[in-house]
């Protein structure tokens, strides 16, 4: 239901955008106010998530442990899975982003009724799922720099053509833009397959779904098979950017959808689970040393409490301590 | 008190698979064996709680505060302000599932709001609703739900079926503590008088007499006499215990079942033991005669008002730093909160072992020594005389404790002084131990008769590894560096996988050291009969 919903929903984007690219006078709407509106959106909303994540202090110093602690000079201390410096955590939390280091250790229970018997067994596909899908849309991301800068700087050139080694068709076949689609499309079928994901996914996690598809099939069918005027494309990109915005004749209504959807990821962003991508570098049971024991950590907000003192202990139990002839404060 | 529990083959008929249906629209009951009762309100007297009052978690009218809601969502903006983990927590989950198959007690239920991310999503989607713009707007459609009393009642019934091991944030992309958001939870319900009695009565007991029995002062050196004496008569070596001894050079802080439940007790037995063979210049308290921390499993502030006795005891007697003995969330207490909740411990000096010598210079800030990394030096530096041979009767495995292991890292001290003081150790799988190692399913205060479904259930994943190894090696002994571990998975195990013992690591110590002038040892601490034909092959 949830994901029938989400479906949908993008569905409809999607045909306002294709008919409002039709209307000429809903393309200044569509290449330019909506545009701006979005990355408007998207700052201000990601500024406020992270700015209100930081404004709430870290109390206590709570890595989750997952290696052996820096104790005895004999032991070997797992410098990056337990860190206890600052370099030992910077590289837990660069493996943690760019590899996914916590989602490589998944794997899979089952239950044997006879014996009982549980049974554990490797599972990477979602981390492989997970990596293609991040990896391929961080390139794509930047190769769209082309679009908004000229000269093309080198470093995309050079990202295109690795991109493109399998030299295959005109114009090349990129391998990233297969990889996102096959990569969101079994996260997708994760979610509505596995009964367990099944059952908490919500309307949002469809709907993050089907409109990464969206946008990245509205991109592969502009490359390949519908071609949009990439020169007017571009001429609306710079203007945007310079804050001098030309509306071109005619780009293709493909590529408004395209636009439309992009603008929907950026506005919607902020305020969606999609944020994980800003909340990962603060988040406390990764980013702090397990050096807790060697360093105070102090807690800005930590207050004074109402405790049993030792004097009223004694008080309560003067008669039972001196009969078991322990020493006391006050005889 | 419930019934018999239900037969392992009866407990098993789960399947991992939950149902088609809106998780927010399914209902549970309080069967018995699930849930912890009540707190007394004598308890929550004591202790200056809210609302205290007799009532029952299975009763229709939980005798709330009028204005409940309110205070809840008070003491969530509070929270949401104080805590960055509970904010971001609430904030980036993407429901990827890949905590779900790694809650023991999924895994012993197949209950699937026992799945980290929906006993998460339990609060979050009442987050969503008041503090997130989508979830005022859209409701139910952006995963939001209004706070109702069904919705308390269903946080205290999962957020005391999560005993805060943290085992789903090893495996979390975003590193997500369901601990945390446990804790917080707990924190909530306390404000309208929600609490059970096994978190409670422990808290209070604690805060009166200094220890979560109650033991009171002339008990407390009644009991350490008696293992004075029982030490004698195995060994025949009379070892001194001193009790709040001013001027002592270390201050020695055990969990309270060490000296008043088996098996902790064949631990305490070597604690003194090795204390008088090294000719240690310690003292135990019997104000400050409780190391673990049942207030953690009530709020942040009783888990400061519980622990504020140890640094003030260590500065009322004088000592130089304090050593603690086996426990779990007692380490977790002491190794990520305690500096930050009572330091700074600047009466004290960093830690030197005055045997070896050795720095302690991890624990230069906290003052505060593992007795496993004390040992496990001791050993090293060869101060020990140890015959491993008289632990032959024994096939070990060693059950890493929840907190020890992902709240500290204490991994490769004990495996060092097993493998030093017992000649046949044997692994758990790799994926049940270390990091990944699995609670024993009645941790963070849930260890009570009447749950006892609940924690069979729980105890399942660690029963099962130790049914492995019992059955490819012949283990018989499962050790561990927690007193909870202690005093429950003995049910589980027997229940589960019988056959396996649950000692600890310095009971084996016990059994191991060579004391100077003891007698010959025909038994064990546990006084069963020792090897000796084994030994006689061993030693010739």
């Amino acid at each position: 239901m949830n994901a029938l919903t989400s479906f949908i929903l993008i569905l409809v984007v999607t045909g306002l955008a294709f008919a409002g690219g039709e209307i000429s006078s809903c393309r200044v709407l569509l290449d330019v106010v909506l545009p701006y509106a979005a990355m408007a959106a998207f700052l201000v909303g990601l500024v406020y998530r992270v700015l209100k994540w930081a404004s709430s202090p870290v109390p206590f110093n709570i890595p989750t442990t997952c290696g052996q602690q820096k104790s005895l000079s004999w032991i070997k201390s797992s410098w990056i899975e337990s860190a206890h410096t600052k370099l030992g955590v910077a590289v837990r939390m660069a493996i943690e982003i760019l590899l996914f280091r916590s989602l490589f250790r998944n794997s899979r229970a089952q239950i044997r009724q006879e014996g009982p018997r549980l049974l554990y067994s490797e599972n990477k596909w979602l981390w492989l799922g997970a990596l293609a899908f991040h990896w391929s849309m961080l390139v794509i991301v930047l190769r769209h720099l082309r679009f908004f800068v000229e000269p093309v700087p080198r470093f995309i050139l050079a990202m295109d053509a690795v991109d493109g080694f399998f030299q295959i068709s005109a114009p090349q076949l990129l391998v990233t833009d297969v990889v996102i689609i096959v990569a969101l499309l079994f996260l997708l079928q994760r979610r509505l397959t596995d009964p367990k994901v099944r059952y908490i996914s919500l309307f949002s996690d469809y709907l993050a779904l089907f409109l990464l598809l969206g946008i990245a099939i509205s991109g592969v069918l502009m490359r390949y098979f519908f071609k949009v005027d990439l020169e007017a494309v571009k001429q609306l990109a710079i203007g945007l950017v310079t804050f001098s915005p030309i509306v071109p004749a005619s780009i293709g209504a493909l590529f408004f959808v395209h636009l439309t959807l992009v603008s929907f990821l950026l506005a919607y962003l902020p305020f969606s689970k999609l944020v994980h991508m800003g909340g990962i570098f603060l988040s406390p049971t990764r980013n702090l040393p397990n050096d807790s024991r060697m360093v105070r950590h102090v807690n800005p907000w930590n207050y004074p409490v109402k405790v049993h003192t030792y004097q009223e202990w004694e008080e309560e139990f003067h008669d039972k301590i001196k009969a078991a002839g322990l020493p006391l404060e006050r005889e | 008190m419930p019934g018999a529990p239900p037969k392992p083959e009866e407990l098993v008929q789960i399947s991992y698979d939950p149902p088609r249906a809106d998780w927010r629209k399914t209902r549970f009951d309080f069967q018995k064996g699930t849930y912890c009762y009540s707190a007394a309100a004598k308890n929550l007297r004591y202790l200056d709680l809210p609302n205290p009052r007799d009532w029952q978690p299975y009763e229709a009218d939980w005798k709330l505060p009028p204005n409940w809601k309110e205070i809840i969502l008070k003491g969530m903006k509070e929270r949401l302000e104080k805590f960055r983990s509970f904010r971001l927590f609430m904030d980036i989950c993407v429901r990827c599932g890949a905590c779900a198959d790694k809650c023991h007690f999924f895994l012993g239920s197949a209950d699937p709001k026992n799945m980290p991310v929906l006993r998460a999503e339990l609060i979050r989607s009442v987050y969503r609703r008041y503090f997130t713009l989508a979830g005022r707007i859209f409701r139910g459609l952006a995963g939001a739900r209004d706070l109702t009393e069904d919705v308390l009642k269903e946080w205290f019934y999962y957020f005391y079926q999560c005993t805060e091991c943290r085992r789903c944030s090893v495996f979390c992309p975003f590193g997500i503590d369901t601990a945390e958001i446990t804790i917080m939870v707990r924190e909530l319900l306390n404000l309208v008088g929600v609490n059970t009695n096994w978190v409670l009565e422990p808290a209070a007991n604690c805060f009166r007499t200094g220890n979560h029995l109650g033991i009171q002062p002339h008990t407390f050196k009644d009991s350490i006499d008696f293992a004075v004496d029982e030490i004698e008569e195995i060994t025949g070596v009379r070892v001194e215990a001193p009790i709040n001894k001013k001027g002592a050079e270390i201050l020695f802080i055990v969990p309270s079942a060490d000296y008043f439940a088996v098996p902790h007790y064949y631990t305490l037995l070597g604690y003194l033991m090795l204390f008088h063979e090294i000719g240690l210049d310690y003292t135990f308290s019997a104000y400050a005669s409780e190391g673990g921390n049942f207030g953690f499993f009530s709020s942040h502030e009783m888990m400061k008002r519980l622990n504020a006795k140890i640094y003030a005891e260590a500065k009322r007697l004088g000592v130089k730093w304090i050593l603690g003995g086996e426990c779990g969330h007692m380490w977790r207490v002491i190794h990520q909160y305690m500096d930050t909740l009572n330091g700074p411990a600047d009466f004290l000096e960093e830690p030197v072992s005055p045997i070896t010598g050795t720095r302690f210079a991890n624990a230069r800030s906290t003052k505060m020594v593992h007795i496993c990394e004390f040992t496990s030096d001791l050993i090293y530096n060869r101060k020990l005389k140890l015959d491993p041979s008289r632990n032959d009767h024994w096939k070990v495995t060693f059950h890493d404790s929840c907190n020890p292991a992902r709240g500290m890292g204490l991994l490769e001290e004990p495996r060092y002084i097993i493998r030093n003081v017992a000649n046949h150790f044997y692994e758990m799988p790799e994926n049940t131990i270390r990091e990944q190692t699995f609670c024993c399913g009645s941790g963070a205060g849930l260890g009570t008769d009447e749950n006892i479904d609940m924690r069979l259930r729980g105890g399942l994943p660690r029963a099962n590894a130790a049914k492995y190894v019992r059955d490819k090696y012949g283990v018989n002994l499962l050790t561990c560096i927690c007193a909870i571990d202690k005093a429950t998975l003995p049910t589980a195990l027997e229940y589960w996988t019988p056959g396996v013992e649950v000692g600890g690591i310095h009971e084996l110590v016990a059994n191991a050291l060579v004391m100077k002038g003891e007698k010959e040892r025909i038994t064990d601490v546990r006084g069963e009969p020792l090897q000796l034909g084994k030994e006689a092959t061993v030693n010739a």
